[in-house]
């Protein structure tokens, strides 16, 4: 663990607006959302396609820019950074899980996971340790050098999931990572990502996926670009076993 | 439930009859859940009681119409603003919930499925938190059935509150005044934040 954060909030959005084209053609993809992720949080975001979710997911990520509006992640603003920095704050402070793994078929395992800190210019033999760690840390640490066409899709999100959590990554941003999954899969996916947040990290999971996003500490409501609702954080299970005060 | 408050809903639109309420609630509920008159007279001689209702003097001394006071107003916007939950549904509640919201210009459909969502989503999150602590911690089988059986149907729930929102994403702009640019006469939050939580 080389860097210790100080910021509980992981993720801040703060009045995010982002339009697409302008004059008569203008898109509102995001019309002012505001969302703050807490460390160890895992939030999922809801919302009929066209809402706005994946727009969301890349201006948190640094994938996309806001027209308008402030993003921190581990308390950095993105504003204003060059195309470097950006890429740098990208690769060292979030994860990315997508519903197309992404996985370079040339690479074994331990090397895809291991590659994003070796652009880091962390060593390859330290890098091969993170990974292997990271890797251990969702159970396929034994695949670690096959290559992605001798993996299961379920051990590939595995592998994936690896590498958007090697290193000090504290956000991890997943859009539909269990597309392609059957049901006790995509379930297994979750308990993963579950488990990051339970040691540190932040995720945020976009799904059309109703009983996955079941699994998240709070379910956002997205619609037309807005947040409309919010479940709030939910007690934990002995709270609600105690006699349900919790509705 | 909700014969109670189907009659004030129904009422929302006007002074009615008796027999017309009934006739009115079948229509909306499909038949669902029939009523006999008799029901219909004794909830509304409760209603009147209650100071829900007013009796309109009619032509025919046998026939009476009856209207919503404001009272009976508030009663029907707290109804609306404050969801259904699970465990209190002798019948479905909600459906009839969402058929009487339907039909009132005023009511805010929007608003009311997205009430509905969140409540369900939020017990969804519970059973599937009870379900995780259950199968990291023992091996019984009774408990994680009943809490799939849970899980499935608050799945169901949301899957069909999101076919309505559909439904009403299609019409709005035809026929239907969202409540924010008509007259708000059903003000569905009267208490400023859910008002029964």
């Amino acid at each position: 663990m080389k860097e210790v954060q100080q910021v509980s909030s992981v993720l801040e959005m703060y009045a995010v607006i982002r339009v697409h084209g302008s004059g008569a053609a203008a898109v509102h993809a995001l019309r002012g959302v505001s969302l703050s992720v807490d460390q160890g949080e895992f939030v999922a975001v809801m919302g009929p396609s066209g809402s706005g979710k994946s727009t969301l997911l890349n201006i948190a990520g640094g994938l996309d820019t806001a027209t308008s509006g402030e993003v921190r992640v581990a308390g950095r603003s993105l504003a204003g950074l060059s195309r470097a920095t950006l890429a740098q704050v990208r690769r060292r402070s979030v994860g990315y899980v997508f519903q197309d793994l992404n996985l370079i078929p040339a690479l074994t395992a331990a090397e895809n996971v291991s590659l994003p800190r070796e652009l880091d210019g962390v060593s390859a033999r330290r890098a091969r340790g993170e990974a292997l760690a990271a890797l251990a840390d969702v159970g396929v640490d034994d695949l670690a050098d096959r290559f992605p066409d001798e993996l299961s899709g379920g051990q590939q999100q595995r592998v994936a999931i690896a590498r958007a959590v090697v290193g000090p990554r504290r956000l991890i941003l997943a859009d539909e990572p269990t597309g392609a999954l059957d049901s006790v899969t995509g379930e297994d996916v979750m308990r993963l990502l579950r488990a990051r947040c339970e040691a540190g990290a932040a995720a945020v999971l976009v799904t059309h996926d109703i009983r996955l996003a079941g699994w998240a500490d709070r379910v956002v409501f997205l619609r037309d670009g807005l947040v409309v609702d919010d479940t709030g954080v939910r007690p934990d299970p002995a709270t609600l076993l105690s006699g349900g005060s919790a509705r | 439930m909700s014969i109670r408050q189907g009659i004030l809903a129904m009422l929302a639109g006007g002074p009615r009859y008796g027999y017309q309420l009934r006739t009115d609630f079948e229509e909306r509920t499909g038949n669902t859940w029939p009523l006999n008159i008799g029901q219909v007279y004794t909830t509304l001689s409760r209603l009147e009681r209650d100071r829900l209702v007013i009796a309109i003097e009619a032509s025919d001394d046998t026939h009476r119409r009856y209207a919503l006071t404001d009272q009976g107003r508030a009663e029907l916007a707290a109804w609306f603003a404050t969801p259904v939950h699970r465990e209190e549904r002798p019948r479905d509640e909600l459906a009839i919930k969402l058929a009487m919201a339907a039909e009132l210009p005023e009511a805010d459909l929007h608003a009311v499925v997205q009430a509905q969502r969140t409540d369900t989503m939020r017990a969804l999150q519970d059973y599937t938190r009870l379900r995780r602590a259950h199968d990291e911690s023992s091996e019984g089988l009774a408990w994680p059935i009943v809490l799939d059986s849970l899980i499935f149907s608050a799945e169901a729930e949301i899957r069909w509150l999101d076919a309505c929102e559909e439904r009403l994403s299609h019409l709005d702009g035809s026929h239907r005044t969202p409540v924010s640019a008509g007259a708000p006469e059903v003000d569905l939050d009267p208490a400023g934040e859910g008002a029964a939580r």
